[in-house]
């Protein structure tokens, strides 16, 4: 870390007043892959990438961040068993909304049956506005204001065309419903977050792919915002690296998170569950959370899972859980990530470019 | 295209909302007037499980307008669990896989696009069964909700 945060003196770790859990969970990934080794047959000439992803996802001509997020909502909706009209408020974080100006949580509210008695909008903020949606969540929920609230991180990357982002810009995620504690399958133990003005990655209004600052997205970026908030969440629980069986990193590709795994003190078979990134590539705001339904598809009663998003501009939410014993009876009830990813359909370069619409035809 | 129709069919697209005949328990997709079997006209609203079957497809290679960008696609006739028969485009199918008879579940997807600048139209589909049944799902509704086939297609 060239730049270290400055410190407090005592981090207290979010906390909401009364207790908050995941009541289900639900995962998304459209079935279509894009090796790695094909963006670099046609923009190289070579077939290999530094990167440590070998394929990633990528949506059909029909989907997009609506129908991704609906398929996601429905699947923890599933696992929760409630009924939908007890939701209070649907967000949808992403940074490929269908619509410049219409929300996409209104169609997804309207889909799972939230409607009208609920809030929704769209959230914002790179990688992480899916888990500033689920910081949100935990108040409204912690406050007793609601009983759920579904938060929602979905995307689907836009990589400009030869760029080193086309090899990795993946789409998919993953919708997390929040209730009370009593009923969940995993318990909230506490959030903490950072957050600076970093140029890391922007797209400005009316610009199809996003800009970033090359080598500027490592150090003062990621890693930096990343260890900060899990080392300053993990201080202020009193736990360790140890404490964890998993930890979920957001995943621009392999070797980051699993770099800042190893800065942090945890061992490769703590990161192995949620590690997507080489599977399905880098789905943006996405990303950390499908990790984070991989996990849940696994975890043992007791468990602890740290979850760590990043996202560009730059900043970071650290969430803590325990898995209760109520996960394993309920975690059926829905396709598992894993079911998701396995299901594939290889694409080469061609089809990818018609089903992203790179392809002018006026 | 015109934006209140499609506002209107909202919780028919999205949710497969139908009705249940309250004479002779009929149940009804999409929605109409009068019950197809007993001509009641008293309905409660029914959401459907989206669970059902391929009854027949076929492949469209000459889209109709508004539809270019997908073809070629599926176009099938799915028998619900629920008993009414829906016309609706497959998603997720390969020609060597789909059949009749294919185990499939509704998915919102979108239907079309207004151009650059109009509005999105989304709706269901259906794909191949992708989640198990559980076994309260497997059990079809009793005999007497299920619409025969003749008539469904008549309709
Ligand atoms: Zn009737």
């Amino acid at each position: 870390m060239n730049q270290p945060m400055p410190t407090q003196a005592e981090i207290k770790p979010m906390l909401p007043v009364l207790p908050v859990g995941v009541a289900g969970y639900g995962a998304y990934v459209p079935r279509f892959r894009l090796p790695a080794a094909e963006v670099a047959r046609v923009w190289t000439g070579n077939t290999g990438n530094s990167l440590a992803v070998t394929e990633k996802a990528v949506a059909g001509l029909d989907e997009d961040v609506v129908t991704m997020s609906i398929e996601a909502a429905r699947n923890a909706i599933a696992r929760a068993e409630i009924d939908p009209v007890d939701i209070r408020a649907v967000w949808v974080g992403s940074e490929s909304h269908p619509y410049a100006v219409k929300p996409t949580a209104t169609i997804v509210a309207e889909a799972i049956g939230a409607v009208p008695h609920t809030q929704a909008a769209d959230w914002q903020f790179a990688c992480k506005a899916g888990t500033e949606a689920i910081q949100a969540g935990i108040g409204l929920v912690g406050s007793g204001m609601a009983r759920y609230v579904v938060a929602i991180g979905m995307d689907t990357a836009q990589g400009r065309p030869g760029d080193a982002l086309e090899y990795t810009a993946g789409a998919g995620g993953a919708a997390i419903l929040l209730g009370p504690a009593a009923e969940s399958l995993a318990v909230i133990e506490g959030s903490h977050s950072v957050v600076t003005d970093t140029p890391d990655f922007w797209r400005r209004q009316h610009e199809r792919y996003p800009e970033h600052g090359q080598r500027f997205t490592g150090e003062p970026a990621y890693f930096r915002h990343v260890t900060t908030a899990a080392s300053e969440l993990m201080q202020g629980l009193g736990t360790t690296a140890g404490d964890y069986a998993h930890v979920v990193f957001h995943q621009p590709n392999a070797k980051f998170p699993q770099r800042a795994g190893q800065l942090l003190g945890f061992k490769p078979e703590q990161l192995e569950a949620g590690l997507l990134a080489p599977f399905i590539g880098n789905t943006y705001a996405g990303s950390a959370l499908l990790g984070l339904t991989a996990v849940f598809d696994k975890a043992a009663a007791g468990e602890r899972v740290l979850l760590v998003s990043f996202g560009s501009g730059a900043g970071s939410d650290a969430i803590a859980f325990r898995v209760t014993a109520r996960m394993q009876a309920q975690r059926d009830l829905a396709p598992s990530t894993a079911t998701y990813i396995a299901r594939r359909t290889q694409i080469d370069y061609a089809l990818y470019a018609r089903y992203r619409g790179k392809l002018a035809l006026q | 295209m015109e934006v209140s129709r499609n506002w209107r069919l909202q919780s028919q697209r999205y949710r497969m909302e139908g009705l249940r005949c309250e004479q002779c328990g009929t149940v009804i997709f999409p929605a109409r007037a009068h019950c197809p079997q007993c001509a009641g006209e008293s309905f409660a609203s029914l959401a459907l499980r989206g669970l059902g079957e391929v009854y027949s497809f076929t492949q469209v290679h000459d889209a109709p307008a508004g539809f270019e960008h997908d073809a070629p696609f599926f176009l099938a006739l799915v028998r619900l669990d629920e008993g009414p028969l829906v016309t609706a485009q497959l998603t997720d199918v390969e020609r060597e896989t789909v059949h009749i008879g294919m185990p499939v579940e509704m998915v919102t997807r979108k239907l079309r696009e207004d151009g650059e600048r109009g509005m999105l139209v989304y709706g269901y589909k259906f794909r191949p069964l992708l989640r198990q049944r559980r076994p309260d799902e497997a059990v079809a509704l009793p005999a007497r909700v299920r619409v025969p086939a003749t008539e469904a297609v008549a309709a």
